[in-house]
């Protein structure tokens, strides 16, 4: 397939990562990210006709048993939070509902 | 006597005999670092009162006749995406400029357990997202040979550290090169560990399928006991291997008598600088000349590398950094208060992330999104199978497989940075073994008008040991690994 990539198509993308770009970070990125996808376009023409994927070259995962063991405490867990509330332990975030 | 030079053995022998205190060892490299760090911006942060601290611990513990660990005494390095509770962890990104782990990551613990004393947190590119420390929200890091340089990257802190004589060994992650590139323009040592081998529980993750630990040192012996330290399963990572860590150190027998060095003629005789195909082409004659025997190999689908590299990493990237959202750590655009949460994330991230890393988010989102997955995502993954056969069958005719680290010499700061492409190019040689998961080191290998050139020499999964004793048997062969950058005229220096 050939990539076109567009200003809109990276407004889209960036409003699906939840990014707020800049009108000259979408115009650069479009015409960058355009220029890496034109280059990717090249594994397209081979042929990978039954191929596994790999997204992951690990093996041998273990898993370990699901037992109950002492974690971050809330006190350090709310620590870095740029809005919190330590008394009750919470994150503070902008109203969701009935805004 | 300063002992900024010594190697990490060294001073591991001379604190356990008594003929240095680790005081004193950890006060030369915290003034190394203290020196050096106004020319080269190789530390987002020194942290001379813990590591003093740590230090006397060392110096009582001997006093009181304990055994003391592998690496007791020996300054270390840490690239700033690795935590260490109660020590800012930034990764170099604005949206984690306050960031304070309540954790530590498990090499970190390891290192710590072993007697290592931590000096501070390495610049680097922005969430390690970078091929030239260019990417730092902290400014970019200087080549310690040349300033108008790049160090190289991401670990370009790290290299520089090791370089210039802060640390005999620092801590490195690499995704697609970013410790063995660093290494190879800054003249050190620089070991990409097989995935897996070393835990990644603590490493700010960017591409978790790429990601992993790995050292930085100025001699092959001290990048061994450093793998040895740090290798090995942890229950917090389930990626991490139960395959059992050999003794590295034992395995550098300086003999390569009979040791095949498979050589890819195609694949690196396109587009290599000619300086660079001067130095490789001399260390192979360097190893054959050691007994090792060069093969023929070829690795039909190395030309993919680049774009299999980056559409898999974008995917995964933008995945991971999701997390990075202003809520429960890190950054919050000012005015949140007055928007929705959608806007509050949107502008939070737009603020706090760089240009790169929205880049790559932007592009891992589009190729992860409806429309695209089948024709860029899944087709990587599959090309990626195919470079795992091609590096099976090398396998099979050769016991190490030697390039080029990078296809050019250090370049100027600045010069690819409006060209992202151009500057992904550049990584051609690194990021196979991301991809297939091999070992490799990067060496030392000769110059270029005063800038460092290194070779790499990637293993079989799990086969460090190898690739680990074709460079000690060349670093005894040589003297590039010797060389180091003399750095004057520093800020605080004299007048």
């Amino acid at each position: 397939m050939s990539t076109d990539l567009s200003t809109a198509d990276v407004e889209r993308v960036a409003a699906l990562a939840h990014l707020e770009l800049t009108d000259a970070e979408k115009q650069l990125f479009t015409r960058q990210l355009a220029d890496v996808l034109h280059y990717a376009e090249q594994i397209q023409a081979l042929d990978t006709t039954g191929v596994p994927a790999t997204a992951h070259v690990n093996v041998a995962q273990h898993e370990r048993d699901d037992i109950q063991a002492p974690s971050l405490p809330v006190d350090e867990a709310i620590a870095n939070a740029p809005d919190a509330l330590p008394d009750a332990g919470l994150f503070r975030v902008p109203r969701v509902i009935g805004g | 006597m300063t002992t900024v030079g010594f190697s990490a053995a060294q001073i591991r022998d001379e604190v356990a005999a008594g003929g240095l205190s680790a005081v004193e060892v950890c006060r030369a490299a915290l003034e190394q670092a203290t020196t050096i760090n106004p020319q080269l911006n190789a530390f987002n942060l020194i942290a001379s009162e813990r590591a003093l601290s740590r230090a006397a611990d060392i110096d009582r513990q001997r006093a009181a006749g304990h055994r003391l660990g592998p690496l007791a005494g020996v300054p270390v390095a840490l690239k700033d995406n690795l935590c260490v509770r109660n020590m800012r962890t930034t990764a170099s990104s604005r949206i984690l400029e306050a960031y304070v782990p309540p954790y530590t990551a498990t090499v970190v613990e390891r290192l710590e357990a072993a007697g290592a004393v931590v000096i501070g947190k390495t610049n680097c590119d922005e969430f390690a997202m970078g091929s030239s420390n260019e990417n730092s929200a902290f400014g970019p890091v200087r080549n310690p040979w040349v300033q108008d340089r790049t160090p190289g990257g991401s670990s370009g802190g790290s290299a520089v550290a090791v370089a210039a004589q802060c640390a005999p060994v620092a801590l490195g992650s690499d995704t697609g090169g970013s410790i063995r590139q660093p290494a190879s323009f800054c003249g050190v040592f620089g070991l990409k560990p097989t995935y897996g081998r070393v835990s990644r529980y603590g490493l700010l993750a960017f591409a978790s399928s790429l990601d992993q630990i790995g050292p930085f040192t100025r001699t092959v012996s001290d990048a061994a006991l450093t793998l040895g330290v740090i290798a090995g399963a942890d229950r917090y990572d389930s990626t991490s291997s139960t395959i059992a860590v050999p003794d590295y150190s034992a395995s550098l027998t300086g003999d390569v008598r009979g040791l095949r060095v498979g050589v890819p003629r195609a694949f690196v005789d396109d587009g290599v600088d000619p300086s660079v195909k001067r130095a490789f082409d001399a260390a192979l004659d360097t190893l054959q000349m050691l007994g090792a025997r060069l093969v023929d190999i070829d690795l039909p689908h190395a030309g993919y590398a680049i774009p299999v590299y980056y559409l898999v990493c974008t995917a995964e990237a933008s995945s991971n950094l999701a997390r990075y959202d202003g809520v429960r750590y890190g950054y919050r655009a000012a005015d949140a208060r007055e928007q929705d949460l959608k806007g509050m994330y949107s502008r939070t991230r737009d603020e706090g992330f760089g240009a790169e890393v929205k880049r790559r988010i932007v592009l891992g989102t589009y190729v992860l999104s409806a429309g695209y997955y089948d024709a860029f995502y899944m087709k990587a993954l599959q090309v990626r199978t195919l470079m795992r056969r091609d590096y099976d069958a090398a396998f099979e005719r050769a016991d190490v497989v030697a390039m080029p680290t990078s296809p050019i010499p250090p370049f100027k700061l600045g010069e690819k940075t409006d060209d992202p492409l151009q500057m992904y190019l550049a990584d051609i040689f690194t990021v196979s073994a991301n991809l297939v998961g091999l070992p490799g080191i990067s060496i030392p290998c000769g110059f270029a008008d005063n800038l460092p050139i290194g070779f790499q020499l990637l293993g079989r999964p799990f086969d460090e040991a190898t690739v680990l004793r074709a460079a000690d048997a060349f670093e005894r062969a040589t003297d590039w690994h010797s060389r180091r950058p003399s750095l004057q005229g520093g800020p605080s220096g004299p007048p």
